[in-house]
């Protein structure tokens, strides 16, 4: 844990770096989920309030994780207005941060909440393959683009 | 339906055949007497810290102020006769009486009033109730979640809401209860209120998300069994399953509002630090939050 010397761009294993991308991480997995709830659940009408076919095992998970959703979005809003209140921001890095959370919760939807738990589907009455394929694919590639800015990020450019 | 109305007029806070006859003038007495007991001691006690030459913020007096306001809000006439006309309404009043109404007291900071307010002797007995055994437990956060919202998982899984729907007395009990642990849970939970031994802020992260996924996972469990919850239940399975979803997005408004006061607090707490010590030792050893 070695202080900065340089507060202008922390460079890559600083805490400020850790900090920046785990702020922005948390950020962007709340933002994918709030994203989720307000476009496919509530404009569209796409996803169920409630899927007759759900167990209850499923249901609590997915209360639990809902909760931990709304309570990320809260922490990393004032986890950010903390580090920039210092002047300890890594742009670099909570751009990665976000990107990586933005993939990493949209692949974890497309395979646990819709695939493991069923806790609900896509979208009903269709054919579920294409939807799924999107969703899966849309997280990987918003994960391949954290991972660039990362290594670009470490980098130091 | 009409019968019904008229019950829970009857029944609202015990004021029984004086309800009936005078339609609903006693339930506003009662509105005007709640809001003043709750304001009026906190406006002396303002004055008092005041006139000791203390600053006392302004947004505590006006949350407090809001937190009494929607105590009486969810007691007035109209929302208790809703709340026995049917369970949307009853889940409106469960939420401004034991979610929002409570956060808003708790954030005017009751306690430190008291401290900075009372005489001598007066701070020794708050400081000795704070130690006394059987506070320090059911403050705890995870025990004053399942006293909240435990409580909730009991009126609705058992026979418990159609006794509190025949019983003035027991519905009182339960209105209390709701007011009571909501306040204990956001007091111990995300409370500004200084407190002996009150966990870190991971701790009490870990608490809220277990407790609203509990609140959350009641409100599908409540949807998906409209039907039959809760056991005794009177009117439709559509207004039931209208309240479910009230209930499922009321309380994910409680947990925002919750985690804001939560973190808030912890945001002043380490500008505090921050300032305080110098830049390197203030601000090193960050731990993780989430």
């Amino acid at each position: 844990m070695a202080t900065t010397s340089s507060r202008a761009r922390p460079a890559a294993g600083t805490a400020e770096a850790r900090r920046s991308l785990l702020v922005a991480v948390m950020g962007g997995v709340a933002l994918m989920a709030a994203l989720d709830e307000i476009v496919f659940h509530q404009l569209l009408g796409w996803h169920h309030f409630y899927d007759r076919s759900t167990s209850q095992v499923a249901l609590l998970s997915d209360g639990l994780l809902h909760a931990g959703e709304l309570v990320l979005l809260v922490a990393s809003g004032f986890g950010f207005a903390e580090l920039r209140r210092r002047g300890a921001l890594a742009a670099r890095w909570a751009w990665a941060g976000l990107f990586l959370g933005l993939g990493g919760f949209q692949l974890f939807d497309a395979v646990v909440d819709h695939k493991v738990l069923r806790v609900h589907q896509v979208r009903y009455g269709v054919d579920l393959l294409p939807y799924d394929l999107a969703w899966s694919l849309g997280g990987v590639l918003l994960l391949g683009v954290g991972a660039v800015l990362a290594l670009r990020a470490r980098g130091g450019r | 339906m009409v019968a019904e109305a008229h019950a829970g007029r009857a029944a609202h806070a015990g004021h029984g055949a004086a309800g009936s006859l005078l339609g609903s003038a006693p339930g506003w007495v009662l509105v005007v007497l709640v809001v003043g007991a709750l304001v009026l001691p906190y406006l002396v006690g303002v004055a008092r810290v005041r006139a000791r030459g203390r600053r006392w913020s302004p947004w505590r007096t006006a949350a407090w102020a809001t937190g009494a306001v929607l105590v009486g809000a969810a007691l007035a006439p109209p929302l208790a006769e809703a709340a026995h006309a049917g369970a949307q309404g009853h889940t409106a009043q469960h939420l401004v009486l034991g979610v929002y109404a409570p956060l808003a007291l708790v954030l005017g900071s009751p306690v430190r009033l008291l401290l900075g307010a009372g005489s001598r002797a007066v701070r020794a007995r708050v400081a000795a109730v704070l130690q006394a055994p059987l506070v320090r437990v059911v403050s705890f956060p995870a025990v004053a979640a399942l006293l909240d919202t435990g409580g909730l998982y009991l009126l609705h899984l058992t026979p418990l809401h159609a006794l509190s729907q025949r019983e003035p007395l027991v519905h009182a009990l339960v209105l209390a209860h709701f007011l009571l642990a909501g306040a204990l849970y956001a007091w111990a939970v995300a409370g500004p209120d200084p407190a002996p031994r009150r966990p870190g802020t991971a701790t009490r992260v870990g608490v809220l998300v277990l407790a609203a996924g509990a609140h959350g996972y009641l409100a599908k469990l409540l949807y998906g069994r409209a039907a039959e919850l809760p056991p005794g239940a009177v009117g439709s399975t559509a207004d039931r399953e209208q309240a479910a979803v009230l209930l499922s997005y009321g309380g994910d408004v409680g947990e925002l509002l919750l985690a804001t006061a939560l973190f808030g607090g912890w945001y002043r707490l380490r500008g505090r630090r921050t300032r305080r010590g110098s830049r390197g030792a203030g601000v090193a050893a960050p731990r993780p939050v989430g």
